[in-house]
């Protein structure tokens, strides 16, 4: 379906990537968001509490993240598409209901404007070293998914995708921003409502006494409906049957969790979205993303001045990771090169998935800034003489 | 008077009852309330296609599982904030907040505060065991000094909250306590708080047999209602600050606050139409989703 072009604002803007993040939800169909101050991602609540009441919404600031990850949700069940918006110690506190949303099959966006860490580390600057906790965060076995922008206009049009994908598999979805692109200023083409595809919920319409709120239906992403449709379901965080009921055996745990899992690993080659340039003839492979995939564009251009044979490959879906790509690259690359603002955490990923085949070199930053383009360059020069 | 059909228990309709038998103990007060609870909702008259209920973690956690309503059972101490979500997406849902008094007073005992304090529409059922039941018996913030608890083994020394005043200072419009040998009066309070406007708490002290009464030689379900009965004196409009409880003294039950201050939601359109006047749009589009 199309956008509600109440929530549009059509036109060619000046802005920033947390307010295109915001405009981005707007269009999507969000309606809802619970928020706690954090920065550097309040400016997002901040626009979406001066436009919500203008559209037909509503906005509420929570006592701390933990309220506001499970008042979203809370919305979700009440019919809202909903989202909630934080920084890294804000996001460990909404790791209990990451897992929850997981669980329950929720459908819903938490953005995380990632900043130096651990603990309170670096409020005003950027990482992107919370891209394992986004994966694992919450305890148990389940599956997200992880989105990375790397401009305000993808902030845009990504923050719709996430909703989109939310809905599609009924999974919380990270939209994993960082402080520079959430606080770059470009230009963002927003365009007219009728050019905008919002995937709707997957709502349910059988009638109440065929209604499985768990069933899947051999689709694996049960339908949903919601409270005060006359179907009384029941909604829980234990492991629990397809009526919904709590079942405390390891056959429902193995049903369940597995469904969980397989609904979004299958549909992976469908969810993963890549930016990728030069890679049919690449002896050197960087793997990037977020606002590092902008710096290390230009060391592949100062890499290809020198005749070097570069590939990029930017992931704008992190998470699920695409095991497949890398590993068919890897079969013909000679090395992969993996700039991003920690010590060491989407390249390992990159280094399981290539399997031997090819080197993995990592080009850790601790965060704070982002990386001189030369730190870049020269680990694809030294990876390409081996 | 209830129209009895004396082979179905008049509350049956509102039960789950493919998910009997119930996990709670012998003795246990939760399905006690939960018995006045279903009564209340017949007496009221209620459209229970207009009714949402929802729980945290704990023995009165569980309460969301059996309950035929539209039910959602959140994690520990959270059930006030995805309530205050769900309420504030679909203003015309009663939303129902059911759980004990672990999980409403300590892991959520910042949502409640708050809760009280926005005044959202929410009915809040406390069911107070004074321990953590769920685990084995814990020390709750809600234990009266002196109890013997798993991990307060020789005697709890903390000093207890009294959860009436905690919510009076934070401004619930409608604060009642009752026990679990009192299921009229609970009932009635229950009806009550679906006619007030803004954040209600009842209180329900019940017994763990199993865990609470047995570790302080209390005696069993029925010699604590014996208790509940000599012990309780009703006290409506008593000030908050004096029906803090003892370890073995008197309870002091009724109803205690009813006032009338404007709710979350109202306040919220006031707001807006004052600052926004017509470029307020109050209806959320919430079809729009459902394609």
């Amino acid at each position: 379906m199309r956008a509600d072009p109440h929530g549009v604002l059509t036109g060619t803007h000046f802005i920033d990537g947390d307010h295109a993040c915001c405009e981005g939800a707007l269009a999507a169909g969000a309606r809802f968001a619970a928020g706690y101050p954090i920065t550097p991602s309040t400016e997002i609540v901040e626009r979406f509490a001066a436009r919500v009441p203008t559209v037909g919404g509503t906005f509420i600031q929570m006592e701390d993240e933990l309220a506001a990850s499970i008042t979203l949700q809370g919305a979700v069940w009440g019919g809202a598409k909903a989202f909630t918006v934080t920084s890294g110690p804000g996001f460990s506190l909404m790791m209990e209901h990451i897992g929850y949303a997981a669980m329950t099959e929720t459908p819903c966006v938490f953005v995380d404007v990632q900043r130096g860490g651990p603990s309170t580390g670096l409020p005003t600057l950027p990482a992107q070293a919370d891209m394992m906790q986004a994966r694992w965060g919450s305890h148990g076995d389940y599956e997200i998914i992880a989105l990375c922008p790397n401009s305000p206009q993808e902030c845009f049009d990504l923050t719709i995708k996430a909703f989109n994908l939310a809905e599609e598999f009924r999974v919380p979805v990270m939209f994993m921003m960082d402080e520079v692109v959430g606080h770059m200023t470009e230009k963002v083409v927003i365009p007219p409502a009728d050019q905008i595809e919002v995937v709707p919920r997957k709502h349910t319409r059988r009638p109440i006494e065929d209604y499985l709120p768990y069933a899947s239906n051999g689709e694996l992403v049960p339908e949903m409906a919601h409270a005060g449709e006359g179907y009384k379901f029941h909604v829980t965080g234990l492991t629990h049957d397809e009526r919904g009921y709590p079942n405390m055996t390891p056959q429902t745990q193995d049903k369940l969790v597995r469904r969980l899992q397989n609904k979004i690993r299958g549909a992976s080659e469908r969810i993963c979205m890549f930016d990728e340039d030069g890679l049919h003839d690449a002896d050197i492979v960087v793997v990037s993303y977020g606002i590092t995939s902008r710096v290390a564009q230009r060391a592949i251009d100062m890499g290809r001045e020198r005749g070097l044979k570069i590939g990029k490959l930017r992931l704008i879906t992190a998470w699920p990771f695409s095991d497949h790509n890398i590993l068919e690259l890897a079969a013909r690359v000679k090395a992969f090169v993996v700039p991003e603002l920690n010590l060491g955490q989407m390249v390992r990923e990159v280094e399981r998935a290539a399997q031997g085949k090819a080197r993995t070199v990592a080009v850790p930053h601790a965060g704070g800034g982002v990386h001189d383009p030369a730190e870049i360059l020269n680990a694809i020069v030294e990876a390409s003489r081996c | 008077m209830l129209n009895v059909d004396d082979t179905v228990n008049p509350v049956e309709p509102l039960l789950r009852t493919d998910r009997m038998p119930h996990i709670w103990c012998p003795g246990c007060g939760i399905g006690t309330t939960v018995n006045a609870f279903s009564r209340a909702l017949i007496d009221s008259k209620l459209d229970l296609q207009s009714l949402a209920l929802v729980s945290g973690i704990g023995c009165t956690g569980r309460v969301a599982g059996y309950v035929k309503l539209d039910s959602f059972h959140t994690t520990h101490g959270r059930a006030i904030p995805f309530a205050t979500g769900l309420k504030l997406a679909n203003p015309k849902l009663s939303v129902i907040v059911y759980s004990g008094d672990g999980d409403l007073s300590a892991i959520g005992g910042n949502h409640l505060i708050h809760a009280a304090r926005r005044n959202i529409n929410l009915k809040v059922i406390c069911v107070n065991n004074l321990i953590y039941a769920m685990t084995g018996g814990q020390t709750a913030p809600t234990t009266p000094g002196h109890a013997i608890t798993s991990t307060n083994p020789y005697g709890t020394f903390e000093p207890a909250f009294n959860l009436p005043h905690l919510v009076d200072a934070a401004g619930a419009v409608y604060i009642a306590r009752w026990t679990t040998f009192h299921v009229r009066q609970l009932a009635r309070s229950i009806s009550e708080a679906f006619d007030k406007k803004g954040f209600s708490f009842i209180e329900v002290i019940s017994p763990c047999p199993t865990l609470y009464q047995r570790r302080n030689k209390m005696g069993d379900g029925l010699d604590t209602m014996k208790y509940y009965k000599e012990k309780s004196k009703v006290k409506h409009g008593a000030p908050t600050s004096e029906v803090g409880l003892t370890l073995n003294g008197e309870i002091a039950v009724g109803k205690f606050v009813d006032r009338d201050r404007p709710d979350y939601q109202s306040m919220m359109r006031a707001q807006y139409v004052e600052s926004l006047g017509e470029r307020y749009m109050e209806e959320p589009e919430m079809e729009c989703v459902c394609g």
